[in-house]
């Protein structure tokens, strides 16, 4: 069989169930470790992808619904978006592991609504769980890289 | 080879620094050293024996170069977000006048002998002590290799010693001649390395205490590129579950494997100490065929109560009605007579109820091992390093030290990843040694399992009485306590519980200024038993003896009629706590402590002293849909030097976030001897929409660097109820405060 895939802008073939989460697909089967596992029920974000432009979490998408439909990971980033610079910037991360699916989250809400109030930002983030507490340079790391964006 | 042995760029100088050691650190240090004191050896001689012959290059153990130039510092520690390796890393980077841009820092080697806390004496990372231990140690390897460079220049110039200046990694002299440490490299590698090297002045700092010290793992950390133990991937690797009992203390029966062995990508399922294990080619399919199957369990010796059960039990012991036979009642800071009785209307009495709480970090526990007979590597975010190669060896047969540790991130801990049992540790090497031929396996624990694997901060109830003299201060003060002890019956008893007490049981009621400013004080313990596995978690008894000093003392200031933070200030000055009085005076002025605030919101303060530290909190509530919402949090911290300033903040900010996530809605409850909550859907953490503000301020200090990993939490848990207290005048008797 063998079910064909669009991630980061290029067809994967993959051989997993098709019942199989997206999640371990890109971790266990394309090593695309930078999605995190964190509870595998759609409680903490840290698995979060793009599918289409729209965050998931990939822990409860099985491959066999995504289709012909387009994921975006942290890998697809590519180091290069506003959110990664300003998560540097203001040192965001603590044991780090949530921060993939906090940018992925980030990312969506920015490409859809570039100046975002703190009221978009709390209602975006709040299926991110961060049990390290970076919870206030994730916001404001969000507010800087979206009035970085909106400057440029 | 040249030896290194009386340099300062030698393992683990002796002595360790000069500041008081932190408790906890300490006891565990003592622990092994109570073992090591019967064979006559040091505890790193024993948990290092058997390790290999390590070669470190003319700079020792802790310090590399590259011949470019590129300078890499070896971290003893684990770095699990508490941002120990920057903090290090600028500790070298310091006395050495290195380019901060041309530093780096990597994770050291398992090996006691050469990469002890000095506050523990064997290697571990815990007790907030990753700083305060290093302290003298990590600025003589810098200073040291200053004083070879300085020294390589002098001769290679035939110029005075005192005359060669360095900044930035470049070596220069009066005369114009300059080199870079690339430069200089192979004629320094020759020097013999500075027995007692001179460190700087603090005031001379140009790099401690800045915020130029940024994280250097941010970047990784932020592209998805830095590695944990989830993301390891080695050729010919297997994944494996376990399955557990569902009660604490159950033991397997017998299991069935015909439908597990038909799930595709199974490749074996055995049964190991702690239950069945499934290995496979991947989580997924170990999951499918752990879920398939048929298991049956012996619970004759498992805990069979539930938490309110157990809650009245602990309120029967704590009053007196009920003495089990799990223990006796044990005095820890009892003086003068109590002869009152603790009745009567100048009498105070409050209790307070704890539950059970989960760790949860991000990253559940997880390992990966290889075995082939009695040698053995373990690749993972080791934090109790020592401790895991004693109990790896012994399931494989092995000297500690020839226990091979990779140590990769963690993503988190706040205590978890280092345990007196070393359980998923063990479990992992089980799996390896079954496994055999040094395969690779990688145990994987799902959310599930990480939350019902108990070591858990231990249930605990409180039970204060406090008589009070004419002016509203106390005169008398009855405390009991009821909670499990970790250390009594594992591997710690033996040094951390003295006279019958387990330290971390009453720590924070032990050692408090409110005692100290009080004439009498009859104070007892209680440590039931049950199978349900418990552990120190971020601040260990802080998280219960804060909140009840913090919360008692404000209750007494409202009986009195007396604004809560003049009511502490004036015991504070009783008992001569001049720290507690100044991070209360920092706290409570940048907070506008006493000014107005919008309708419906309150302030509460706390100050507590935990692993050297002393922090103050103060936080502004609104009950908003019966709900306490808290926006802003002002903290204040006497740390000593503030080596990392922006990290300190950062472990302010997220030492708040995690009390408050316990305080509002932490709880593992227990069912028939099996944990209720065992993911994010029931086991209710704070999110960010629910995320205050935390403002950080530290006091100047020039005291040696003393822990911040753990003592922002307990305040925060404690200065909560103390704003509830304000807004309704009712005080809190229950954790977590927001039920269901
Ligand atoms: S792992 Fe998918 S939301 Fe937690
Ligand atoms: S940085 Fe550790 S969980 Fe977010």
């Amino acid at each position: 069989m063998g079910l064909s895939l669009s991630i980061n802008g290029q067809i994967h073939t993959v051989e997993a169930e098709p019942d199989t989460p997206l999640l371990w697909v890109l971790r266990d089967e394309l090593g695309m470790t930078g999605t995190k596992y964190g509870c595998g029920v759609a409680q903490c974000g840290a698995c979060t992808v793009h599918l289409d432009g729209a965050a998931v979490r990939s822990c409860q998408t099985p491959i066999s619904a995504v289709g012909a439909g387009k994921i975006t990971t942290i890998e697809g980033l590519e180091g290069r978006h506003p959110l990664q610079a300003a998560w540097v910037a203001h040192d965001v991360p603590q044991c780090g592991y949530c921060q993939s699916g906090q940018i992925m989250s980030a990312a969506a809400l920015l490409a859809q609504n570039p100046k975002p109030s703190d009221g978009d930002i709390d209602a975006a983030m709040s299926g991110n769980l961060c049990r390290c507490g970076a919870y206030q340079r994730i916001h404001a790391a969000i507010l800087d890289a979206a009035s970085a964006k909106t400057e440029a | 080879m040249r030896l290194l042995s009386d340099t300062a760029l030698a393992p683990n100088p002796a002595g360790g620094d000069d500041l008081s050691a932190t408790r906890r650190g300490f006891v565990i240090g003592a622990v092994m050293a109570s073992g090591a004191l019967l064979v006559g050896c040091s505890p790193a001689d024993i948990m290092g024996a058997g390790a290999p012959k390590r070669d470190f290059g003319a700079f020792g153990p802790f310090l590399k170069f590259a011949p470019d130039g590129q300078i890499t510092v070896m971290n003893k520690h684990q770095e699990m977000g508490q941002g120990n390796h920057v903090g290090l890393l600028a500790m070298v980077a310091e006395e050495l006048d290195a380019d901060w841009s041309k530093v780096g820092v990597e994770a050291s080697a398992a090996d006691a002998k050469v990469y002890a806390n000095s506050l523990m004496g064997i290697q571990g990372t815990g007790g907030s002590t990753a700083i305060a231990n290093s302290w003298l140690q990590y600025r003589k390897v810098g200073a040291a290799a200053r004083a070879m460079f300085v020294q390589a220049a002098a001769e290679a110039w035939k110029a005075p010693i005192s005359e060669i200046h360095v900044k930035s990694g470049v070596v220069s002299h009066a005369n114009g001649k300059s080199a870079t440490f690339a430069e200089l490299l192979p004629a320094a590698a020759k020097i013999v390395p500075p027995k007692d090297p001179t460190l700087k002045d603090p005031k001379d700092f140009t790099l401690i205490g800045t915020d130029r010290v940024k994280r250097k793992d941010s970047l990784a950390k932020s592209t998805g590129t830095a590695r944990y133990t989830q993301d390891v991937r080695l050729p010919n690797m297997l994944t494996a579950v376990v399955a557990h009992s569902p009660r604490f203390g159950g033991k397997l029966k017998s299991f069935d494997a015909t439908a597990a062995r038909k799930v595709k990508g199974v490749v074996d399922v055995f049964a190991i100490p702690t239950g069945v294990a499934v290995v496979a080619d991947g989580v997924y399919a170990a999951r499918k065929g752990r879920d398939a199957l048929v298991l049956t369990w012996d619970d004759s010796a498992a805990e069979a109560r539930s938490s309110a059960e157990l809650e009245a039990t602990y309120r029967k012991i704590a009053a007196g009605e009920i003495t089990p036979k799990d223990d006796q009642w044990t005095d820890f800071a009892s003086k003068g007579e109590a002869k009152d009785s603790f009745e009567g209307p100048d009498v105070l009495h409050a209790t307070y109820d704890f539950p059970y709480l989960a760790h949860a970090p991000m990253e559940p526990m997880n390992c990966v091992a290889q075995v082939d007979g009695s040698k053995c590597k373990l690749t993972y975010g080791a934090q109790g390093h020592s401790l895991d190669q004693l109990s790896a060896a012994t399931v494989v047969f092995a000297l500690p030290g020839s226990i091979e540790i990779e140590t990769l991130f963690a993503g988190g801990s706040f205590g978890r990843r280092s345990s007196y049992d070393s359980d998923y540790v063990v479990e992992a090497v089980h799996v390896a040694k079954h496994v055999g031929g040094f395969r690779p396996v990688k145990l994987v624990w799902t959310r599930e399992d990480d939350m019902g694997g108990g070591h858990y901060r231990p249930m605990a109830h409180h039970a204060v009485s406090v008589r009070v003299g004419k002016d509203g201060y106390p005169v008398a003060w009855r405390h009991r306590v009821v909670v499990q002890s970790f250390a009594k019956g594992t591997m710690l008893a033996s040094m951390m519980v003295k006279k019958g007490v387990d330290g971390t049981t009453v720590e924070g009621v032990e050692g408090s200024p409110y005692l100290a400013a009080t004439p009498v004080v009859d104070a007892k313990v209680y440590t039931p038993k049950s199978p349900i596995t418990t552990l120190w978690w971020r601040s260990v008894g802080a998280t219960h003896t804060a909140p009840v000093m913090e919360h008692t003392v404000d209750q007494l200031a409202h009986r009195a009629g007396i604004d809560p933070v003049a009511y502490r200030r004036e015991l504070y000055n009783r008992a001569g706590a001049k720290r507690h009085l100044a991070v209360l005076d920092l706290a409570t002025e940048k907070a506008g402590w006493g000014q107005p605030l919008a309708e419906g919101w309150t302030r509460g303060c706390a100050v507590h002293e935990s692993f050297g530290s002393v922090v103050a909190n103060v936080c502004e509530m609104k009950l908003i849909d019966g709900e306490p919402k808290v926006r802003r949090v002002v903290v204040a911290v006497d740390c000593g030097v503030a080596v990392t300033p922006d990290q300190i903040a950062a472990q302010m900010e997220g030492g708040a976030c995690y009390g408050l996530s316990a305080a509002l809605y932490g709880k593992v409850e227990i069912d028939k001897g099996a944990p209720v909550e065992k993911n994010f859907d029931s086991y209710r953490v704070l999110r960010h929409n629910e995320a205050p503000k935390v403002e950080t301020h530290i006091l100047p200090s020039a005291n040696p660097p003393s822990g911040v990993g753990e003592p922002g939490t307990p305040v925060m848990m404690a200065s909560l109820p103390n704003a509830i207290l304000a807004a309704t005048g009712k005080p809190v008797s229950k954790f977590p405060i927001v039920s269901a």
